[in-house]
């Protein structure tokens, strides 16, 4: 076998699923992963994302030895991960979302001291990661202060650290910025990039924010029923979703409709066309060309860009498929 | 990339054991932290343990010799398996929460830690409250010890010593096989009920007032009959019933035994199950 | 209560039966459990009875028998352990969302509860005692009168449970933890109700504090009422017990829900 952190081979889980009819209870195979192939070098940096339901969750499963596969094979960090869990447990962090694995009772501190006892870590080195990551994802303020009484966004940053105390080789984060605000969302974002760059760690993530892909992922993969619809770099991920990009633009006095401008399609007009919305194609035309044009007609108080949501990417590149 | 530094190549790393410890220990401090909640908790605990005194009590307030045993024979039965059954209660009984673990994921999270799941499942809580139940148990031992003719000798002794510890062995595995079948259970934990706590009713009756079928399934396949009831026949040199031999007194080790086997292979289809997408 | 609120609880009634129906799995293990502690209860009090010479404190192995299946039948109907949903709504304060709809807060999580509980009698006491009185037999009755005065007797018994639990919730509203007396109540009411050994067989002074508490109406007056072991003018007697109990513990849960009401809207919970 080669060096890969992540290694699949017609990966497939199926799933029974128990219909109640009226009358009779109907049983039907699900597929919620469909012969997935996937190989994640050391030091890469993925992002995994697929409309709910695609089957992420169960292939996060799959690769912590939680779920076995129903065929094909799967190996993380070289290891069997249902054979080997014990030994891959000590590879692989994992941050989900919806679950703690921190004491709620309990100060962050106490949790990350029992962490480090279940992970067999010496005390010192505990020590000197547990002050790093206390620093680098600023917990100083709250390390004494029980779990259940942190907000959001403080916890998520107490799980990251929880989920990288025994310097994992893998980190698998669940949806780790959903319900952030923007602030928490960007410093677990910067440490994220910082623990890559220092430690060489290899990144897994899924996510429904545009934002943790282009700050964090070199290569997106997006999946659609359990097999994978798309693999590449992001630029490459806007040229197959298309990369239309909307301008927001408020004039100073209501203007015509701005039809008619190269590359550009007119989306609407509100207050009487003081406010007025552009979509344009990126790959042909820039922000500046458009602004440009827009200028000769009418002068501009103000403007924003909206960037696509990826519910739209993935969303688009479904729909060239089919 | 650098060579990353792994914790495990400075220094000398834990024991096997610490990380148990740490979570044990963190348990219990926590409940002893909310002093009222765990003084409420002490007393119901204890007062729980009074009312099961009670109700073998009130029994014998009507009768003299119930099953052949009187009420003071009757305490060494009530003595072992109350104290036996709340000590594992105390340590183990929280695997009766397993299906709340599930649904909060906490299941989940312990795959993620290098140890096996049902010993983490085993150390994640501790329930202190036991203690005052355990308590009550403790002095209907020491009651029944001194005010009934025992022949004291190494033999009686030894049988003590280890009726003890194999009936604490015995009520843990039926709060893991219970745990294993939750699995498969949905909202279904009173059947399992019926047999850990079931059990434990069975534990401290005299089994020779039993029906054949009761004397199979808690005599034999539950083997709740030899956790207190035939060490103590065998304590007071009284003969066991129809299909109960005193002697078996001496076969809790095997009891044992039988037991965890089941308990251990009831977890083990349970995990299976829900590794395959069952849960 | 004007015209045509009564349907209202009805309907809430006939919603908390529906809702069990979905739990069959729950109900079958709740069946194991009263069969298996049914027949560890048969073993002990028929020994008992045999023990005292056929009969004890006027029970026989048939009424013994009639009482166990009866008794642990209940079980799945009669709220022992002191919980109730509202218990949570009123920590969390989401109680106040309930006092918003147009229908009164106790009468309506009485009656869902009530609701449940009924249906709970038919897969777990019509099989117990079926099952029961199959195995080991059981006297009952002969003539129709103690059944339909025992109807009566076992309704009031399932409410009261749900209208005393109802208080235990309420003090919610003074308490930020109610879990003590919670604990309290699932710790005594079995044992007052007379789940474990028929009150009779406790000692005077022991009866005289059970009869001092609601628990005994709950479950151990039905119980008597429907095998006839009190008859006639006692067992009308029982029957106004268990009325005056679910009349007193209705009107101090009205009132100290109206009181918490306005201590919520005053104070912001």
């Amino acid at each position: 076998m080669s060096d890969a952190v992540i290694e699949t081979d017609c990966l497939t889980r199926k799933f029974a699923v128990r219909g109640k009819g009226r009358k009779v209870v109907t049983r039907t195979t699900m597929c919620a992963v469909d012969n997935l192939q996937l190989r994640v070098s050391p030091g890469e940096s993925v992002g995994y994302i697929g409309a709910n339901g695609a089957g992420k969750s169960t292939t996060i499963k799959m690769l912590v030895g939680i779920l076995v596969p129903t065929s094909g094979t799967v190996r993380t960090c070289g290891l069997d991960p249902h054979r080997q869990r014990r030994q891959l447990a000590a590879r692989v962090g994992v941050v989900f979302g919806q679950r703690s694995q921190l004491w709620w009772d309990l100060p962050v501190r106490e949790s990350f001291e029992i962490l480090a006892a279940i992970h067999r870590l010496p005390a010192a080195d505990a020590s000197a990661r547990t002050a790093e990551l206390t620093e680098q994802l600023e917990l100083g303020d709250f390390v004494a202060t029980p779990v259940r009484q942190l907000s959001l966004g403080q916890r998520m940053r107490a799980e990251v650290a929880a989920a990288l105390l025994h310097r994992p080789r893998l980190v698998i984060l669940d949806e780790p910025t959903i319900g952030l605000d923007v602030l928490s969302k960007q410093r677990l974002r910067e440490f994220l990039v910082t623990e890559r760059l220092s430690h060489g760690t290899t990144l897994l993530l899924t996510t429904h924010d545009m934002g943790d892909i282009e700050r964090l992922c070199e290569r997106v993969l997006v999946v659609d029923h359990g097999s994978t619809v798309y693999d590449g770099s992001l630029n490459g991920l806007a040229q197959t979703a298309g990369s239309d990009r909307i301008l927001v633009l408020d004039f100073v006095e209501a203007t015509t409709d701005l039809t008619g401008i190269p590359h550009t399609k007119h989306l609407g007009s509100e207050v009487g066309g003081a406010r007025q919305r552009l979509s344009f194609d990126s790959e042909n035309t820039t922000a500046a060309m458009v602004l440009a044009a827009v200028g000769e007609r009418a002068e501009l108080r103000d403007l924003t860009i909206e960037e696509p949501d990826i519910e739209d990417v993935v969303r688009r590149i479904y729909q060239a498929r089919r | 990339m650098g060579t990353p530094v792994h914790f495990t190549e400075i220094g000398v790393a834990p024991g096997r054991f610490a990380g148990y410890r740490a979570v044990l220990a963190s348990r219990m401090r926590s409940q002893r932290s909310y002093r009222s909640n765990f003084i409420t908790d002490l007393s119901s605990s204890a007062v729980v343990g009074l009312i099961e005194l009670a109700e073998v009590w009130l029994l014998f307030h009507q009768v003299t010799v119930l099953g052949g045993l009187t009420f003071r024979q009757v305490l060494l039965v009530f003595g072992v398996a109350d104290l036996c059954f709340s000590i594992a209660d105390l340590f183990v009984g929280h695997c009766d929460n397993l299906p709340t673990y599930i649904r909060a994921g906490t299941l989940d999270v312990f795959y993620l830690r290098p140890q096996p799941l049902l010993l983490q499942l085993m150390t994640s809580d501790i329930s202190l409250r036991r203690l005052t139940r355990a308590g009550i148990g403790l002095a209907s031992l020491v009651i029944g010890l001194s005010i009934n003719e025992i022949h004291w000798s190494t033999s009686t002794v030894l049988l003590l010593a280890l009726t003890l510890v194999c009936a604490t062995a015995i009520f843990a595995a039926m709060f893991v096989w219970a745990a294993g079948v939750q699995f498969f259970l949905i909202q279904g934990a009173e059947f399992t009920n019926a047999f850990v706590y079931g059990g434990r009713y069975a534990a401290t009756q005299t089994a020779a007032v039993w029906s054949t079928p009761l004397k199979v399934l808690f005599g034999f396949v539950f083997p709740m009959a030899l956790t207190a009831y035939l060490p103590a026949l065998r304590l007071l040199g009284l003969p066991g019933p129809a299909g109960l031999p005193n002697w078996l007194a001496w076969c809790t080790p095997l009891a044992v035994l039988w037991i965890w086997a089941f308990a251990l292979g009831m977890w083990r289809l349970g995990v299976r199950h829900y590794q395959g997408g069952g849960g | 209560m004007s015209h045509g609120t009564l349907p209202v609880y009805w309907r809430l009634f006939v919603a908390g039966f529906q809702q069990q129906t979905a739990y069959p799995l729950a109900m079958f293990g709740g069946l194991v459990a009263n069969l298996t502690f049914g027949f560890l209860k048969v073993a002990m009090l028929f020994a008992t009875v045999r023990a005292a010479g056929a009969s004890v404190q006027g029970y026989t192995v048939g009424t013994m028998s009639a009482y166990i299946w009866l008794s642990q039948g209940m079980l799945g109907s009669i709220n022992l352990n002191g919980r109730i949903d509202l218990a949570d709504r009123i920590k969390t304060g989401d109680v106040a969302v309930d006092f918003l709809r147009p229908v009164n807060v106790q009468l309506a999580t009485v009656a869902t509860e009530a609701g449940k509980a009924v249906f709970a009698l038919i897969p777990r006491a019509v099989p117990s005692v079926a099952i029961g009185s199959l195995a080991v037999g059981m006297t009952m009755p002969r003539t129709p009168a103690p059944y339909l005065l025992g109807a009566v007797s076992l309704l009031a018994g399932i409410v009261i449970s749900f209208s005393t639990v109802y208080l235990v919730a309420v003090v919610g509203f003074w308490l930020i933890e109610t879990r003590g007396i919670q604990i309290f109540y699932m710790v005594v009411s079995g044992f007052f109700a007379g789940l474990f050994v028929p009150i009779s067989l406790f000692p005077s002074w022991l009866l005289a504090i059970a009869q001092a508490t609601p628990f005994p109406s709950m479950m151990m007056y039905p119980v008597d009422v429907l095998t006839a072991r009190t008859t006639g003018a006692a067992a009308y007697g029982l029957v106004g017990v268990q009325f005056a109990w679910l009349g007193a513990t209705l009107l101090v849960g009205h009132l100290l829900t109206v009181v918490g009401r306005r201590k919520l809207e005053v104070q912001g919970g």
